[in-house]
């Protein structure tokens, strides 16, 4: 599943007005067959995680019960319920990446982060996640930051990586600045 | 039609058959564990698999059609391992505090583990999370029980279209429940029961009021009545060994006076009541319609089945006012209960005790909703299922089987055989037209041995119609009309035939709805497994309950005569609004 990626022009929009918007991706998916996970990707790049208010609207708008909207997020470890950080970090798990040191790059992320998985730094900068392939087994350990995949990480290379989505924050808030 | 063998019997299937349905022909019974006829196959157990000669891998029998030359083997080495080890895989996650579940002797897990000679648990491991759900009146959960079948999934969106039930997470952190592993009580959920009456295991199940019941037998303060619902009497036999389809009304009054209530009564007897509100109530909204002109909800709804109230204001909250605003039998038996018989026997409500057993467990919700209180306190105390009472015969130590027949109690225990069919799907529809055709047209209902055909049996949807060709001076307007009629069974079937009506496609002036496939002798409350052929066996019987009886027309019956003379007044009157009729309020979905 790939991730539409999430609004990067950074405008403050309030809740209602993206539950607005909601309505008319709904209308516009509820005459297609399997509308509901498109739906919930494209609420999620809205809202940056999928809160209840655009889950239940969409269990109502498609008419799907709330307990199948949930059981499709809960399903799928790229849907988030809770707010998330601006950058999304995921760490391979899968065979080739695990025995290749993935699980040592998760706990030099833990422990740089000062995050577990599943959770949010507290500046609201990075989330960190675990994940089962992403198709880069020669390359392993692999993890992605949003849509970028990183090849053979090393726990000493974590900062690098870091480093550069945090100069990429610098340089829009600059230019939004000028 | 294809030909093939299974352990070297020749059997020949229709094309399509599953290798499960023709080792049946053959006499050959596969193990299964989440399949469940007529209602779902997906292979997702795995513990029928089967081996065919030439295929890579085993098969899961359920989901494998058949085809020409096959050879199947079910008994092979492999297959035996195989199925052992998958069972013994579910074990190794599963609770297993068998000597206290509920389901102990009656679960169907604890049957595979004995039929396939399982003495050892090879897999020790992690378990799954326990989460107790006791959120509603009517059904507890117990996620450290469930073997994950997803039967209830698909009774609960499919046959029910409900959805309250969906699996959630994945892998080994699956749970089948509500949304986010959140309560009953917080998602759509309208208490049927249908997910506990074909779970495999002790995962869902009615909540346990026996203790309950046996305080308020104790309690020598208390006068405690009891009704038994239509359904009770063809199912109740199950619990002590005997075939689906046994009749056991006189033997389940004789138990039901050892457990000591003070008095036998019959849910019956108020559904004959029910059949003369409802049908004047019919009546008056056709008056409305046809003669004063008046703007009014039609078609009518039934309103005895509970899960059907719910479901309605849930899903359709906008077409309420089509719902018949009488109560269903069991709460007009708790209003007549605590305050005509109460003041006949000198009692004051708040000194009875009404206990019901009810096929349903969706009974134990609506006992409970705050409406239910028109004799002053509670109109019903405890609801009981049937499996319930039947444990509670067997706590007592009552042996059923030597039981002698008896009868109800007067004065609200006498009813017709119009009563009886509330029982199953088309009945309560039945029992109407026997009456309303003839208060309207004075003459005998004209159809054989009473039996509107058409309305029978175990189609999902039925309809029928009825001409009123001559009519007594009361009812002229009615004269040449055609009352259309309409019955659904399953809350799949009442949402089509409810799309139908909205959409304008059908038309009807009257329509039955019961929540349970097969209605109430298919409830959620009944012994466990109600098939198909488990249906028409109990229908079979309530039939023979009905066609034995003198008194067949709920109109007919000298106790309701007496009821309207001495206490009612007539009906739809003032003390049967208050007493007999209610109203519903719109629930939201989420």
């Amino acid at each position: 599943m790939t991730e539409k990626s999430a609004c990067q022009c950074m405008e403050e929009v309030s809740e209602e007005e993206l539950l607005a918007r909601l309505d008319d991706v709904i209308a516009e998916y509820r005459v297609k067959p399997g509308a509901l996970i498109p739906v919930l990707q494209i609420a999620q790049a809205m809202f940056g995680y999928l809160p209840e208010s655009a889950m239940k609207k969409i269990s109502l708008g498609l008419n799907k019960s709330y307990s199948e909207v949930a059981g499709v997020v809960s399903f799928y470890s790229f849907f988030s319920t809770v707010p998330r950080g601006r950058h999304m970090i995921r760490v391979c798990l899968g065979t080739a990446c695990y025995v290749r040191g993935g699980k040592q790059v998760l706990e030099a992320l833990k422990e740089k982060l000062g995050i577990d998985v599943g959770e949010t730094t507290e500046d609201r900068v990075f989330s960190l996640d675990v994940a089962r392939c992403f198709g880069a087994c020669g390359l392993a350990p692999a993890i992605m930051v949003d849509n970028d995949v990183h090849q053979r990480v090393k726990p000493a290379r974590i900062q690098a990586v870091l480093d550069q989505y945090l100069d990429k924050d610098a340089a829009a808030a600059a230019n939004a600045g000028r | 039609m294809p030909t093939l063998t299974i352990d070297n019997v020749h059997v020949e299937v229709p094309e399509g058959t599953s290798v499960l349905k023709a080792a049946e022909k053959a006499g050959v019974k596969i193990p299964t564990l989440c399949y469940l006829e007529d209602v779902q196959a997906i292979g997702a157990c795995r513990v029928c698999l089967v081996e065919v000669e030439g295929a890579r891998a085993l098969v899961a029998s359920c989901v494998t059609p058949v085809a020409e030359g096959m050879k199947v083997h079910t008994n092979s080495k492999r297959a035996r391992s195989a199925r052992k080890t998958v069972v013994e895989l579910i074990l190794s996650d599963h609770c297993g505090d068998c000597q206290t579940c509920e389901r102990n002797e009656d679960c169907e897990l604890q049957d595979l583990a004995r039929t396939l000679g399982i003495r050892e648990i090879h897999y020790t491991g992690a378990k799954s999370r326990q989460m107790v759900d006791e959120s509603t009146p009517a059904l507890v959960r117990d996620t450290a029980k469930c073997v994950l079948c997803r039967r209830c999934v698909t009774v609960c969106n499919e046959t029910q279209g409900v959805g309250g039930l969906f699996p959630q997470n994945r892998g080994f952190d699956t749970v089948i429940g509500p949304a986010f592993c959140s309560d009953l009580d917080d998602v759509v959920c309208v208490q049927c029961g249908q997910c506990g009456a074909v779970c495999p295991v002790g995962a869902i199940s009615e909540r346990d009021q026996i203790d309950e019941a046996f305080a308020a037998l104790e309690d020598p303060t208390k006068t405690v009545v009891v009704q038994t619902a239509p359904a009770i009497r063809a199912a109740l036999g199950e619990c002590f060994g005997y075939p689906p389809g046994t009749l056991v009304t006189g033997k389940m009054v004789s138990a039901l006076r050892r457990l000591g209530f003070d008095a036998v009564f019959d849910t019956n007897f108020t559904a004959d009541l029910t059949i003369i509100e409802e049908g004047n109530e019919l009546l008056s909204r056709l008056k409305k319609a046809l003669v004063d002109k008046e703007p009014v909800a039609l078609p009518m709804f039934t309103s005895c089945s509970p899960g059907w109230i719910k479901y309605i204001e849930y899903f359709y909250p906008d077409m309420l006012d089509n719902v018949s605003t009488c109560k269903s039998p069991q709460q007009m038996f708790g209003a007549i209960a605590k305050t005509y018989y109460a003041r006949k026997i000198g009692k004051k409500p708040e000194d009875m005790v009404v206990v019901s057993i009810m096929p349903c467990t969706a009974k134990k919700f609506e006992s409970q909703r705050p409406e239910m209180h028109d004799s002053g306190v509670r109109d019903v105390d405890i609801v009981l299922t049937t499996r319930e009472l039947g444990r509670m015969i067997k706590q007592a130590g009552i042996d059923f089987h030597s039981l002698p027949d008896d009868k109800m109690d007067s004065p609200i225990g006498l009813s017709s055989g119009a009563a009886d069919i509330f029982a199953n799907t088309g009945g309560v529809m039945e029992a109407a037209l026997r009456t309303v055709y003839e208060l309207v047209t004075g003459k005998p209902f004209p159809f054989n041995n009473l039996h509107v055909e058409p309305i029978g049996g175990l189609e999902g949807v039925k309809e029928a119609a009825i001409t009123f060709e001559e009519t007594v001076p009361e009812w002229s307007f009615l004269k040449g009309v055609t009352a259309r009629v309409a019955v659904a069974h399953g809350l799949g079937n009442a949402r089509s035939i409810i799309e139908r009506v909205r959409s304008g496609e059908a038309q009807y002036h009257f329509i039955e709805v019961m929540t349970c496939p097969g209605g109430c002798i298919g409830g959620g409350g009944q012994p466990r497994l109600t098939t198909n052929e488990v249906r028409k066996a109990r229908i079979g019987a309530i039939y023979k309950e009905d066609e034995g009886k003198q008194l067949r027309k709920s109109h007919e019956n000298p106790d309701i005569k007496k009821l309207y003379e001495e206490f009612l007044g007539h009906p739809l009157g003032e003390v049967s609004h208050h007493l007999l009729h209610t109203h519903y309020k719109p629930r939201v979905k989420v």
